[in-house]
């Protein structure tokens, strides 16, 4: 072809557009248009206006004493996205879209969501900035996360329920395609996560870097010295990016992400897409992948809803090649002794998402030296979990 | 060229010498069985079927309506699989040389490699490929797979796509172009056929390549009206749902070839 963009839209050999042709053009005017507002200042000064003081960033990087002392290794100190206005980093990028939508003359904007986290962000978003919102949620999401559904509606959001598939991320992402593809005029999909076609990822993981270019400013004010180690749960991997992004360069920084290992690898039912999973094409872009060897994608498990997804950012799938961040898994059953012991120790419930960060801390923090620092992402609060741990305790809230 | 090209290319030359129009019913492979899906071929093609597209079931299929999904949910229950289908289409080949065409997602021939697959599908016999979620900027290293034996690789082009893509798609298409009616997802509701009569008759002009029109038609009528502008009518969720309707029937290839007779009946009056 005359243009070859295939180099421009991936990361290594991963990424790319696997869109519909209908879609085709909307991808190629966000591509445009992102390019265009990545190095505006004017841009730049409304988005940072908006996460200063509309999500409430920075968020704090808190020294977590009590954790620190009880595993008796790394300093740790969790990046406290849990704090930002909605309870998870997921506001970062809906900030960030919302504010492209704006420039694209759209209206209307469409969204998936796991745990809700996301829908509940761009519910807020489109609260604010005045957009028409619908938001696409498996019912066996809706489910478990009964409350951010609530939320969703309470913000002025229509939530569609997915009937679909496994009824959870991957069938709601399918149906906010279809949605995109017969609106796309009118509307701009606002995806959740570093996954999609090409800008997706590579805007995502921009807007998500805020994170990691705060944690690297505050830990040096707070030791002067960079970290020893980043840890991060990996659902479609963009807390972790955040995170990370602006750290990889640093070839010493130690960098693992944690996936979900649901009952545990042997017994299949796991999302732990680097263990069990080959590279392939799902939602717009290549990456891996689980999935059968005739190539239909696997459902997955995990306690936690959003991390609960067949498959991961393309930008991983080039790390984990090259070896530069490390993919490992926690069990269902570890994230939620890693979500008893945060709550207890620091008075921070975590979201289940990010317990199995946590859980990932405690086997890792008391091996590395009381000299050495870990840092965590907090990547979200909670509270939306609540009821579900209630209910496997049997206990009627 | 080998045969698989031209078996298209001959199909629809034929036509139009004859002054008629392709009839492109599209049927899921597997649904409700493989057995099945070899019988409603050879029907078909009895019925007044020019070409027939084969769908590859896939588990996320995000171009496509609830009718396709539910198809393809059914087909692969039943344990269908690209290998499987294209054993079928070996078997095909023995009784019929219509022209076949598979439509299949990405990720399933991906699984078995792009060079595997298009030796695999030409041995087959298997004519043309259409991948929806596959645009021509990522279409290369099949292309060049293909580029020796086949099969052809049919590109879509859609009232969205801009004249720079269309000038692509034009170039890269093999055997014709396939043209989506609608902004929208395979099963949709046809609408403003104007605007589809303006952009497939430019297209006509500008492809001296033939231009097939898919999503919505489903009635005789919708047929008969995309049929007077356009080289051929491509005829999917309405012939899997009356798939759907029948699959526990002893009538239900008589039933769907009836439905088929019936579009073709009207295609032809169109002309």
């Amino acid at each position: 072809m005359a243009r070859n963009p295939a180099k421009q839209s991936r990361f290594g050999k991963y990424g790319g557009q696997y869109v519909p042709e209908t879609l085709m053009p909307a991808i190629l005017e966000l591509e445009q248009v992102y390019a265009s507002v990545r190095r505006d200042r004017s841009f730049q000064r409304e988005f940072h206006d908006c996460l200063r003081q509309y999500v409430g960033r920075p968020t704090p990087l808190y020294f977590a004493k009590q954790l620190t002392r009880t595993l008796g290794g790394a300093k740790i100190y969790l990046k406290r996205e849990d704090l930002c206005h909605t309870g998870a980093h997921k506001i970062n990028n809906t900030v960030g879209q919302a504010l492209l939508t704006k420039r694209m003359k759209k209206r209307r904007i469409i969204a998936e969501t796991g745990a809700g986290q996301h829908g509940v962000a761009v519910a807020t978003i489109a609260a604010m900035f005045g957009l028409e919102a619908e938001v696409y949620m498996g019912t066996e999401d809706m489910a478990r996360q009964a409350l951010n559904v609530f939320r969703m509606r309470l913000l002025g959001a229509k939530v569609t329920g997915v009937d679909a598939g496994s009824r959870t991320l991957k069938d709601a992402i399918s149906e906010a395609m279809r949605d995109w593809t017969t609106n796309v005029r009118t509307t701009h999909y606002l995806l959740g996560s570093v996954l999609g076609a090409h800008p997706y990822p590579m805007m995502i993981r921009d807007f998500q870097s805020v994170i990691g270019r705060e944690t690297r400013r505050q830990i040096l004010t707070a030791e002067g010295r960079l970290p020893h180690c980043l840890v991060a749960c990996v659902g479609g991997g963009s807390n972790s990016i955040g995170l990370f992004y602006p750290f990889i360069k640093d070839a010493r920084i130690q960098m693992v992400g944690v996936e979900a290992g649901g009952m545990g690898l042997a017994s299949g039912k796991h999302a732990a897409r680097f263990a069990g999973g080959v590279p392939g094409v799902l939602h717009g872009t290549m990456t891996y992948l689980l999935q059968d060897r005739h190539g239909q994608v696997s459902s997955t498990h995990s306690v936690s809803a959003g991390l609960d997804y067949a498959a991961v950012g393309p930008e991983h799938a080039m790390h984990h090649d090259s070896g530069r961040i490390q993919y490992t898994s926690a069990t269902d059953q570890e994230a939620l002794e890693a979500f008893d012991l945060l709550s207890r120790e620091e008075g921070i419930i975590p979201a289940l998402e990010s317990a199995h960060a946590v859980a990932e801390v405690m086997k890792r923090a008391p091996k590395m030296k009381k000299s050495q620092i870990l840092i965590m992402n907090l990547s979200g609060r909670g509270d939306k979990d609540v009821t579900q741990i209630a209910q496997m305790r049997g206990i009627q809230l | 060229m080998a045969t698989p090209s031209n078996r298209i290319t001959a199909t629809f030359d034929r036509l139009r010498q004859q002054g008629e129009k392709a009839l492109i019913p599209y049927l899921m492979a597997g649904d409700p069985s493989l057995a099945d899906t070899e019988a409603l071929v050879v029907a078909l093609e009895k019925a007044g079927a020019d070409l027939i597209e084969i769908g590859v079931p896939f588990s996320d299929p995000i171009a496509d309506g609830p009718v396709i999904q539910k198809a393809a949910e059914r087909a692969l229950r039943q344990g269908t699989s690209l290998r499987g289908i294209l054993r079928t289409v070996k078997s095909l080949r023995t009784k019929t040389q219509v022209p076949l065409i598979l439509m299949a997602y990405y990720n399933t021939i991906m699984a078995m490699g792009e060079r595997e697959f298009c030796h695999e599908a030409t041995q087959a016999g298997v004519d043309g490929v259409i991948i929806p979620d596959m645009p021509p900027e990522e279409a290369g290293t099949l292309q060049q797979a293909a580029a020796d034996k086949g099969p052809c690789l049919i590109f879509l082009l859609a009232p969205t796509s801009t004249t720079a893509r269309k000038a692509e798609v034009i170039k890269h298409t093999n055997g014709f172009i396939y043209y989506v009616s609608i902004t929208g997802i395979t099963g949709a509701k046809l609408r403003d056929q104007d605007s589809i009569e303006r952009n497939v008759r430019a297209l006509q002009k500008k492809a001296g390549k033939p231009v097939a029109v898919g999503f919505g038609i489903a009635s005789p009528d919708d047929a008969r009206q995309i049929a007077a502008f356009s080289d051929g009518v491509i005829v999917g969720s309405a012939l899997v749902r009356k798939i759907e309707e029948l699959q526990h029937s002893p009538e239900m290839i008589r039933g769907v070839s009836r439905f088929t007779a019936s579009l073709k009946a009207a295609i032809s009056d169109s002309c």
